[in-house]
């Protein structure tokens, strides 16, 4: 274009990915709204632990050769990422559209529909992390790490993240009404924390409700987190774990995309 | 000669399902141009602004935006645009500056330069006092101007803006249209949808008229009261309202060009206000209330359609 096109268009350099631009958004309300959040992000997983790891553990004794505190701390970690992912993934993304309608100011901008969801996924990584990371370092002390390879669980939480957080990105981005959060919380997220091998094995439960767990990406999270923690081998192949968790981030990620674009275009 | 138009569109068509939301118009909107639509709620000018701001496909019909085409290139149009949407979206959680700094990296600028931008920017709309406290507690002028802050952060071609006083008090309306009034000076090309006909005549340079989907008269704000009104307007009011429509348009008939009845006044469409008023007298007519004032673009509006624009 001729004319003034030019020199305003100069003003503008990208010097920053708009997928980082949307993250940096979603630091930004994390910087005024911390607070918030720090008793479920960071005192809740530890106050479980002692509650239930100590506690219960002592009457409880050892499951699968090891004391029980070790043997929940992994399921402790997951489900902490687990719950985390989900709960950032409800309101807040609902409330971006309807209420705020945040991303439909993204949307007038460079900022597109995958830019939204990327950058709201770093957040929840860096979310998820830095209780990761937190829990991690109580639980040194408490000795309920034994292994090396405990390194690897901020890794396995990030993908655990990204496979939870995603799909539920998507339906919340699919919705008119909140009330639907009720059922996702009541049939997905309370059954899954009960029954994915955070507490007790799998193998406890009824042959029938097993596939529950089986099909719930916390459980492959915690089974992938407990072989970690514990430097033995996970319940299936390494790679059908990693594979699962993998495939529910995939799917969730091109859904939530899908829906960012349903909602914001005509 | 002629610089390229910014906004070139011709026959484009906005359709949801079985509803015609824009039925086919043309637009030609130059570098520098203050450009207005205006029309009541539903007529399409906000789909067709959604179709400009390439938030939106046009369903037929040819539309460049800056010389590009705005479903190939959206993105780099939109870097190039500014967008005051008829909802506020701004983020309350965030402070005024934050948000100007927020959305300015949604541009990739650099956070100097986002930093620069935003408080010079929020000079501009005098917020600056108000650049470290929340978003909540400002009133609704002052988050408009805020949000119109927020569209120029990308120094942008073209600043689209939706019915942007909708809602505000007079005091408010007026602070805004003087800050419009300065982006326009500068040579910032302005695009703007709106219903109040006060407004088109203040800001805008040309102006469509649209009704049903369709362009029903452009041109100035003058030109458009010239061909579709007269100079001036006497509105009559009589106390027995009760059939005061068509039972004293027949009365008033040749008083002035056109009479047009509603059901709580008469317009006369006149050259002279005052004359006009003693032909009324003259004729042994009593109105309870009478007014002369200049023509405006409402009454253009009401003889393109004959509807009011605003209820």
């Amino acid at each position: 274009m001729p004319g003034t096109a030019d020199n305003r268009g100069a003003a503008v350099r990208g010097t920053v990915h708009p997928t980082v631009a949307v993250l940096e958004r979603h630091l930004s309300l994390y910087r005024r709204l911390w607070h918030a959040s720090v008793l479920s992000s960071f005192v809740l997983p530890v106050l479980f632990l002692l509650s239930i790891g100590v506690g219960v553990g002592a009457y409880v004794g050892s499951v699968q050769g090891v004391g029980y505190l070790s043997w929940i701390v992994p399921g402790v970690l997951a489900s902490t990422a687990f719950q985390i992912a989900l709960g950032e993934s409800t309101y807040s993304v609902l409330g971006d559209f309807k209420w705020v309608r945040s991303y439909h100011g993204m949307r007038a901008t460079p900022v597109r529909p995958v830019d939204m969801v990327l950058g709201h996924q770093l957040y929840l990584i860096f979310r998820v992390e830095a209780a990761v990371a937190a829990f991690l370092v109580v639980v040194l002390f408490f000795g309920g790490l034994q292994s090396p390879w405990a390194l690897a669980t901020p890794l396995v939480c990030a993908l655990l993240t990204v496979a939870t957080s995603a799909p539920v990105v998507a339906f919340s981005a699919s919705i008119d009404h909140d009330s639907y959060f009720a059922l996702l919380f009541r049939f997905v997220l309370i059954p899954s924390t009960l029954f994915a091998g955070v507490f007790f094995p799998v193998e406890q439960l009824p042959g029938l409700v097993r596939p529950l767990a089986y099909v719930s990406p916390l459980w492959h999270g915690v089974e992938l987190c407990r072989a970690a923690t514990l430097g033995r081998s996970p319940a299936w192949p390494l790679v059908v774990h990693l594979g699962y968790l993998v495939a529910w981030a995939a799917a969730g990620l091109v859904l939530a995309v899908r829906a960012f674009h349903r909602r914001l275009e005509d | 000669m002629a610089e390229h138009p910014l906004i070139f569109a011709r026959g484009l068509v906005k359709r949801f399902g079985d509803f015609t939301a824009v039925g086919g118009i043309d637009l030609d909107v130059a570098p520098g141009e203050a450009f207005g639509f205006l029309g009541p709620n539903g007529a399409g000018k906000s789909s067709t602004m959604r179709m400009i701001g390439c938030v939106s496909t046009p369903t037929a019909g040819e539309l460049r935006i800056l010389g590009m085409d705005p479903v190939r290139d959206g993105a780099q149009i939109r870097a190039r645009l500014g967008v005051c949407p008829q909802l506020d979206n701004l983020d309350p959680d965030l402070t005024v500056r934050e948000n100007l700094t927020t959305y300015a990296r949604y541009f990739g600028l650099s956070r100097a330069e986002s930093r620069r931008r935003a408080d010079e920017l929020l000079e501009f709309v005098q917020l600056a006092d108000r650049a470290g406290g929340k978003v909540e507690p400002l009133s609704g002028g002052m988050k408009r101007r805020l949000t119109i802050a927020r569209a120029m952060v990308n120094d942008p071609d073209i600043v689209l803006l939706d019915e942007p006083t909708t809602g505000l008090d007079p005091q408010a309306r007026h602070l805004l249209w003087e800050r419009l009034f300065r982006l326009k000076q500068r040579g910032v090309t302005l695009v703007l949808t709106t219903h109040y006909m006060d407004e088109a005549e203040q800001l805008c340079d040309r102006l469509v008229v649209m009704d049903g989907g369709r362009i029903v008269a452009q041109g100035s704000p003058r030109a458009l009261i010239e061909s579709y009104s007269t100079p001036e307007v006497l509105e009559l009011r009589f106390s027995d309202g009760l059939d005061s429509g068509a039972g004293y348009a027949a009365k008033l008939d040749g008083v002035g060009e056109r009479v047009d009845p509603l059901p709580d006044r008469v317009l006369v469409y006149v050259n002279n206000g005052d004359v006009a008023l003693s032909e009324v007298h003259r004729r042994g007519l009593t109105p309870s209330s009478a007014l002369v004032r200049r023509s405006t673009l409402e009454d253009v509006f009401l003889h393109l359609t004959g509807r009011t624009l605003v209820d």
